[in-house]
């Protein structure tokens, strides 16, 4: 048993009962493998940096996942047979994170993170400085 | 006393630090889109090390989620 981290996209098209019974499906698939999904994201419908098989928007969904290669090997089949699912993207992971990932995570909570950043210099600046050295 | 980088430059600039290492470093994750976002132009692409100050190692991870991103269409792989 290893964990598995997945990402996929589904078509915009469906309704989020849909989704939710897609991923159940997946979840079975899983379980019936003898693993186990220890956490399911639903996104939610976000706008795709540029479109793929002509949708604009899709479905993220996020799996967290403890099973053995078999399993996730006989899910990734049926994903893409699936024609509803755009993608989809499994990593191997060496924890699991039980916190909601930063897609699920609103603007307001993690702006804090970020402030060491905004003292960065514009890009333009430090391109000139760069190529000073 | 003779050091070459202070007396070169007339004002002062600290050496910037990996923002990814250290104690309170930040994780990078594929899935931290706005954090990513801090990494790349405009146009969508990644921003050399030399420039944001992140080292060698970390450098490849953040390449290497940035281009998992770009694959979930959570990032674009050209802005124009």
């Amino acid at each position: 048993m290893s964990f598995y981290e997945t990402v996929f996209i589904a078509r915009q098209e469906l309704s989020a009962a849909q989704v939710e019974a897609l991923a159940a499906n997946l979840t079975d698939i899983l379980t019936q493998g003898k693993g186990e999904v220890s956490k399911t994201e639903f996104c939610g419908l976000r706008n795709l940096a540029y479109s793929i098989k002509k949708n604009r928007k899709g479905h993220y969904v996020l799996f967290n996942i403890d099973a053995p290669s078999s399993a996730v090997k006989e899910m990734e089949r049926q994903m893409r047979l699936n024609e509803d699912i755009l993608r989809f993207l499994t990593l191997k992971v060496d924890m699991l994170d039980a916190e909601p990932s930063p897609l699920m995570q609103s603007k307001q909570s993690r702006d804090r993170r970020y402030e060491i950043f905004e003292e960065r210099d514009s890009y333009e600046n430090l391109v000139e400085e760069g190529d000073k050295e | 006393m003779t050091s070459v980088p202070t007396t070169r430059k007339p004002f002062f600039r600290r050496r910037k630090t990996c923002p990814f290492s250290g104690p309170d470093a930040i994780p990078i994750d594929y899935k931290d889109v706005k954090l990513l976002q801090k990494f790349t132009t405009e146009r969508g692409k990644i921003i050399p090390s030399r420039i944001t100050a992140v080292s060698q190692k970390k450098q490849r991870e953040l390449a290497q989620a940035i281009k998992r991103a770009r694959f979930l269409a959570l990032m674009p792989y050209v802005l124009d």
